[in-house]
């Protein structure tokens, strides 16, 4: 494990992508390394974040362009590998744009940019990203986005709800998301979308730690 | 090569809430505009292309609204050709 290498993917607009690796290397002491979004070598990273901001200038839609960058193209076989891939915030969107998770998401419903801290139910353990385990069943985390309402159609809907791929809900849902999702799996449980900015809750000092379980669980295999 | 003026409609699909378009309508109602029922906000984009004939353009428009344009989990398209 001394050498596992988390991958961050930086596109032209992004900006979590410092505090992904700030927070995995300074508070969890896990190796990162930034990936410009042109290149297509994905083989000296173990798991790989695709971080919030607006990649592109969220030109089209949300996630729409960094869709057609070659480093996705290439996280296509490193996902069928097993690999784990963490999508935060318009990673989620491109997540969904590029097709690795169902669904899209669209303006917040009271159209405002929502900047807050909000409660969240731990749904499913698929994947093994939340601590899910004993009391720990639901977390705080900040958002901070405008378009972050999660749609998908009904039988959508129902296979995530069957097949336990929604990670995570909002308990006072902020932004009309369906069924007050705020993160998803794949089927595998190897990629997670989500909302929310763990990398925001890594520290007391800055207001929490609920977000260090699932940069933590980047690492396991 | 004949070239076409193609002009592609994006909309959100009919069960995707738009939000945008509602905020518009209530500022149309306050401009004074009376009997607006529903008011949708979509997007045109116009795209000169060449191609041998208008069923090869076609093709390369339906892939481009399918795969790029427009994001069929949440919206529609439609788009209309004239030639150059």
């Amino acid at each position: 494990m001394d050498n596992f290498t988390v991958g961050v993917v930086v596109f032209p607009g992004s900006n979590c992508d410092r505090d992904v690796s700030w927070a995995l290397e300074g508070c969890l002491d896990i190796r990162t390394k930034y990936l410009w979004h042109e290149s297509s070598d994905l083989s000296d990273v173990d798991a790989i974040v695709l971080p919030g901001g607006f990649s592109y200038g969220d030109y089209l839609r949300c996630g729409a362009i960094a869709r057609f960058s070659p480093l996705i193209n290439a996280l296509d076989e490193f996902v069928k590998s097993g690999k784990r891939v963490l999508g935060i915030c318009n990673g989620f969107q491109i997540l969904t744009e590029s097709g690795f998770l169902p669904g899209a998401l669209v303006a917040n419903k009271n159209l405002n940019f929502i900047c807050d801290d909000v409660e969240l139910d731990i749904v499913s353990s698929k994947g093994g990203w939340f601590n899910n385990k004993g009391e720990k069943q639901t977390i705080k985390l900040p958002i901070a986005h405008g378009e972050g309402r999660y749609h998908c159609d009904s039988d959508t809907l129902k296979k995530l709800v069957d097949k336990e791929l929604i990670a995570l809900r909002y308990k006072n849902n902020p932004n009309g998301s369906s069924f007050d999702i705020a993160g998803i799996t794949n089927e595998k449980g190897n990629v997670l979308g989500l909302m929310p900015h763990p990398e925001r809750a890594c520290d007391e000092t800055i207001g929490g730690t609920d977000g260090l379980f699932t940069l933590k669980s980047l690492i396991l295999e | 090569m004949d070239q076409f003026a193609v002009k592609v409609f994006v909309r959100l699909r009919p069960s995707v809430l738009d939000p945008a378009g509602e905020a518009t309508k209530s500022a149309s109602i306050k401009l004074g505009a009376e009997g607006i029922k529903s008011l949708r906000i979509g997007k045109m984009i116009e795209v000169k292309i060449e191609g041998n004939g208008e069923n090869e353009v076609r093709e390369k428009i339906d892939l481009l609204c399918d795969r790029l344009f427009a994001n069929t989990v949440i919206e529609d398209y439609e788009y209309s050709l004239e030639k150059l």
